[in-house]
């Protein structure tokens, strides 16, 4: 009997995720910027406001029971990123406002521990986040910032690396995958060449945790970053993986209330790992939004969602190739992410014209102009897929840039 | 109703002056210079101006951006061409209070094509970018404007 071959066009996960049934100018909403920030499931935005409304209470002030209960969820968000990571302890889980402080915070602790003189790796790829805060301590320090270029295709020069490694190279830092481009860095192989020399590595995961399974202990990496509302979370919390041995050695970065065990006005002690980072009342409801955010993460089956991205974005590729435009970086080894300029039409007109058909991409620079610059363009236009998208939101974006033609071109 | 509204903004003289920029490329000499960007979008802008007696004899610019930052760079250039410091200043305010406000447009004639972009609210920092540069270049300072100062 003839069976037909079932088409994978969609994974049917869009029923999770009440913002993508709604409609955007009068059309159905295309969300096709997924590096800035992906939506959230029913079940993260219902466990938040669960709590904020039964059970809102702040953490650690344990006598009564809200207390209780609020400091039992974020630790058990705590437990629950240190599986999904595969942390060795909770005490390697920090919790930060994202991405940005978590590169800051090693940036600053870290730092501390660094000489003048010393070297800090970084490459062409990266975001504002994983430049600046490295500029900023090569101030403070007197360090010096190397950057390791990429080739003409988007992929870092691997030789280039390793001539930029020496013993004089301290620490480390690289996206495990391009925002702006999607380039997946070979993350390992990275790390081990990078440890041959004795250097630390941060790995900037803000583009990776909702598109691969990321295992700390196998990438053997020192830190790994990344933001909760890039992984179906809220705004407002992310997570500094880090290696216990270093975090201990390392000062805390902000300092007040949660972090210390006892306070004088001539001296304080600092509270055990994981608090000793995380002075303030934290933010709590996103703590156990991630958690939840974590859980659906849990659901999912990584190859398949690899695998089903890789679909829609062979499809995006082939698709945008017929149409007048030039893809920005490489064409392989890369997450759903396609960026492209369109041929005599400015990235920002094409934002607008494809808003207006309720498809929503970025345009502009990705908080990566040493990027653009390398490939000579002010901005592209990005279009960023999660395993909710479909075959459906490649033709409206390939439809909607038509129609950018019709009225720009 | 939406292909109205993209139509609206995008009239075919700023697309026009997009694809043909006037006074496009810098002045062998000026007096005065101005410099725009918009650090979000990467917007950036560059005016040369020859001031000569109070009056502005020759203007150019150079520079990239978005159809609506293009247009009214070169269409700022053909106005102010030819005036006076005082009434390039009003005419540059009148603009921004036209685009920002709710400013009368009288007395901006073919300016007044930049309606349609008010009904993009994310979009006017484009088309006030350049009388932005325009206001630091007749101060002559060396601060750059910024659409995020």
């Amino acid at each position: 009997m003839f069976v037909k071959e079932k088409s994978v066009t969609t994974l049917n996960k869009k029923m999770d995720f009440p913002v993508l049934n709604t409609t955007m100018r009068g059309n159905r909403l295309v969300y096709l910027d997924n590096a800035a920030t992906t939506q959230k499931p029913t079940s993260v935005l219902e466990a938040m406001n669960h709590f904020l409304t039964k059970e809102n209470g702040t953490v650690n002030r344990g006598v009564y029971y809200l207390s209780q209960e609020a400091t039992k969820k974020c630790d058990d968000s705590r437990k629950s990123l240190k599986t999904f990571l595969n942390a060795k302890s909770e005490k390697e889980i920090i919790f930060v406002k994202g991405t940005t402080e978590a590169i800051n915070l090693v940036a600053y602790s870290y730092g501390e521990l660094m000489k003048p003189g010393d070297e800090i790796l970084i490459t062409e790829l990266e975001h504002h986040a994983n430049i600046v805060p490295w500029q900023q301590l090569c101030l403070r320090r007197g360090c010096i910032l190397k950057v390791a270029p990429i080739t003409d295709d988007g992929h870092l020069d691997i030789n280039a690396y390793k001539k930029l490694l020496s013993e004089k190279t301290k620490l480390v830092s690289f996206c495990h995958i391009s925002n702006s481009i999607g380039t997946i860095n070979p993350a390992r192989e990275l790390v081990k060449l990078a440890k041959e020399v004795g250097a630390k590595v941060l790995i900037d995961g803000a583009q990776a945790v909702s598109h691969l399974k990321v295992d700390v202990q196998d990438l053997d990496c020192d830190f790994y970053a990344f933001s909760g509302h890039k992984c179906f979370g809220p705004t407002g919390v992310g997570v500094l993986y880090g290696r216990e041995d270093l975090l201990e050695k390392m000062p805390p970065f902000m300092t007040g209330g949660d972090m210390i065990e006892t306070v004088s006005f001539q001296s304080s002690s600092f509270a055990e790992l994981p608090r000793k980072f995380e002075a303030g009342t934290p933010a709590i409801v996103e703590i156990i939004g991630l958690g939840e955010a974590v859980k659906y993460m849990n659901t999912l089956d990584y190859k398949e969602i690899q695998n089903y991205e890789q679909k829609l974005l062979e499809a995006a590729q082939e698709k945008l190739n017929e149409l007048d435009i030039t893809l920005i970086g490489p064409t392989h080894t890369k997450a759903a992410i396609v960026s492209f300029v369109m041929n005599a039409v400015h990235a920002h007109d094409v934002g607008t014209v494809l808003d207006m058909e309720g498809v929503a991409v970025r345009v502009g620079h990705h908080c990566t102009q040493p990027l653009m610059k390398r490939y000579n363009v002010s901005s592209t236009i990005r279009a960023s897929f999660c395993f909710y998208n479909d075959m459906e939101d490649v033709d409206a974006l390939i439809n909607g840039l038509k129609k950018v033609k019709e009225f720009l071109g | 109703m939406d292909n109205a509204r993209l139509k609206n903004m995008y009239q075919e003289m700023i697309l026009e002056h997009n694809k043909s920029p006037r006074n496009f490329g810098p002045l062998d000499c000026h007096t005065h210079y101005g410099h725009g960007k918009n650090p979000l979008c990467g917007d950036d802008y560059e005016f040369f101006l020859d001031i000569k007696d109070d009056v502005i004899e020759s203007i150019g610019f150079t520079g990239d951006g978005c159809a609506i930052s293009k247009s009214s760079a070169s269409m700022l250039t053909t106005m102010v061409k030819g005036k006076q410091i005082g009434e390039s200043r009003k005419l540059s305010e009148t603009f921004l209070d036209f685009i920002l406000n709710e400013g009368s447009n009288e007395s901006l004639g073919k300016l007044k094509i930049f309606e349609g972009v008010k009904q993009f609210p994310v979009r006017v920092k484009c088309a006030t970018l350049s009388w932005r540069a325009l206001e630091q270049a007749l101060l002559n300072t060396k601060h750059i404007a910024s659409t995020e100062a």
